[in-house]
């Protein structure tokens, strides 16, 4: 009778659990990053750390402030390179990608798998049916020595989408609404389980936008079913034996929310915060002064096609500065491969690093003062991306890639 | 575990912590004590010189949402303050608090006002705001919680117990 999230802390934990126990769990896979192996390292040593219980179940990723823009950035990113060199872990270092594109891609987000991150979005592989979440750097030292971890079993609250997603309107509609609805809070300490048909008809990929921002309710885990578009997305890249965790027909939740997506419209969070969302009907006509396509949310393949195909043969307002950051090494080459990046610089936008950047406002795009940014990241507070006097806008690729166009935030069902 | 007793410094609700300590300063160093002079410059600067040593942040519903930084928790200690107590915390910055060593309350702060002589009991849950004799219940830690704190964080109670010693 359990949900997605109690049978696999269950099958971990080789008893059966419930909503509110409190166990301790073998861990099958971890990674930290830029931003938190500084401090992992530290609490590491500090716990008198000697080895990583298993170096093949660990990665580091540098990503957040990637290549680095000054000294003291470079000298911690040279300490996580010998702690990899150190501990055997593999290192992603600058160019290579986003922490949670990379976990996915190298087949380390398995199903059913119990999986924490020093990263809060590590959420993300919740699509792939895996229990993920992030955690502080102590939490994560302590899993690299013990192999283990303590978890409250999250009650959960389970969201069902039905219909057919309009065209012009994706998974990040989809997910920004979600926010809207259960706002910062709504689901604090809980799982998210999140089904229906409109999501089964998604791509992996566009699932993930949508797990990815789980946290932003302030769930812990946004689980969604194994199926076969899952085993096919694994396939030649899955590194351990895996099995898909369902839940029980008399599963127990918190509440069931049912939408049809049918009539959605695109969304638009508003600053500062990204529960504070509002159909674009609201928002349209915002002039804009910079348009950023990327992150672990929105810089996957499918979402530079999608604004590849909208740019095709346009130019990127001259008022407008438009920034692209494909989210892996392994998007930028297949990107490339089939003319998408060309057609993005064509129009007009400058290319990044595979990496954070301008998301969490440590480099490559910080907005000046009383500018309005429209990006595809998950978080729009005030300062995020390194500027307290500007306005961050959150949208999809294809809302953003036309709003470029535009000079103001428009809506793309105009063009597609 | 001790009594505190400290002066109120009152922030809202959703308290992200980017707020708490900006992007911008955490990927650069891990000295807490140069970080802490920036603890939230950005909603309310100058913070760092309001506060003496062993205040309170007291907060609003949701305190420490967003990232898992646990830059967040450790500036704030740095800086000097003893306990946050809010309405509710985000769940990651929950954890991290106990994982570092930094005492959380849960309980009801609408009648805490700023610059209010607060005591606590974190051992039996309850908040005394002296200035405005209230007694306020507060929800008490679970136990886990409260033995990772009693050993003084994480690290110290790994160092302890040789590894998790929680069930």
């Amino acid at each position: 009778m359990g949900t997605i999230a109690e049978n696999i802390l269950s099958a971990h934990a080789g008893k059966e659990v419930q909503a509110n126990d409190i166990l301790v769990v073998p861990v099958d896979f971890m990674m930290s990053q830029d931003g938190t192996t500084p401090l992992t390292i530290r609490a590491f040593k500090d716990m008198g750390g000697k080895r990583v219980f298993d170096p093949t179940r660990y990665v580091i990723v540098i990503d957040h402030n990637a290549p680095s823009p000054m000294e003291s950035v470079s000298n911690l990113h040279k300490e996580m390179r010998t702690f990899a060199q150190d501990t055997g872990a593999k290192l992603y270092d600058v160019g290579d990608g986003v922490c949670h594109v990379l976990v996915p891609e190298s087949g380390n987000a398995l199903p059913g798998s119990v999986i924490i991150g020093a990263d809060s979005h590590t959420c993300t592989y919740g699509a792939l049916n895996a229990f993920a979440t992030g955690v502080g750097s102590t939490d994560l030292a302590a899993a690299l020595i013990a192999g283990k971890t303590w978890f409250k079993v999250p009650s959960t609250i389970k969201l069902q989408y039905d219909g057919e997603l309009p065209v012009g309107v994706y998974s990040k509609d989809i997910a920004l609404r979600m926010c809207g609805r259960l706002t910062a809070n709504g689901a604090t300490y809980k799982a998210l389980e999140i089904g229906g048909e409109a999501i089964d008809s998604l791509s992996v990929e566009a699932r993930m936008t949508i797990s990815n921002l789980a946290v932003e309710t302030g769930a812990k885990v946004g689980l969604m079913d194994f199926d076969s578009k899952v085993g096919a997305y694994l396939e030649g890249r899955a590194k351990r034996a895996f099995k898909g965790v369902s839940a029980d027909a008399d599963a127990r939740y918190d509440s069931i929310i049912k939408e049809d997506v049918s009539k959605l419209t695109p969304q638009i969070a508003c600053p500062p915060d990204v529960d504070n969302v509002l159909p674009i009907a609201k928002v349209e006509g915002k002039e804009i002064d910079q348009v950023f396509i990327g992150t672990c949310t929105n810089g996957r393949l499918e979402d530079l096609k999608i604004a590849a195909g909208i740019l095709d043969g346009n130019r990127v307002h001259h008022k407008v500065r438009l920034l692209v950051s494909p989210a892996s090494r392994e998007i930028l080459m297949s990107a490339m491969e089939c003319g998408v990046i060309q057609k993005l610089v064509k129009a007009g936008a400058s290319l990044t690093t595979p990496s954070c950047g301008p998301c969490v406002g440590t480099c490559n795009g910080i907005p000046s003062d009383k500018e309005v940014v429209l990006s595809t990241a998950n978080r729009n507070f005030k300062g995020r991306m390194g500027n307290t006097k500007a306005d961050i806008y959150l949208a999809s690729p294809a809302t953003a890639a036309y709003s470029a166009i535009k000079g103001y935030i428009a809506d793309p069902r105009e063009v597609l | 575990m001790e009594e505190l007793f400290g002066r109120a410094h009152k922030f809202g609700d959703n308290i992200n912590t980017d707020y708490i300590i900006a992007g911008k300063y955490k990927f650069k160093s891990t000295d807490m004590n140069d970080m802490a002079k920036h603890l939230m410059e950005d909603i309310r600067p100058g913070f760092y010189d309001e506060i003496e040593d062993g205040d309170f942040i007291v907060a609003g519903e949701n305190f420490g949402m967003g990232s898992s930084r646990e830059q967040a928790p450790l500036v704030i200690r740095a800086a000097g303050i003893n306990c946050v107590i809010a309405k509710s915390f985000a769940r990651i910055f929950y954890r991290n608090c106990i994982n570092v060593g930094l005492p959380v309350m849960e309980c009801n702060t609408d009648g805490i006002e700023e610059g209010d002589e607060v005591r606590i009991d974190l051992e039996r849950g309850f908040v005394h705001n002296i200035t405005k004799n209230e007694r306020i219940k507060a929800t008490p830690l679970p136990a886990v919680m409260v033995k990772i704190l009693s050993d003084g964080g994480l690290a110290e109670h790994f160092k302890k117990h040789g590894g998790f010693n929680l069930e």
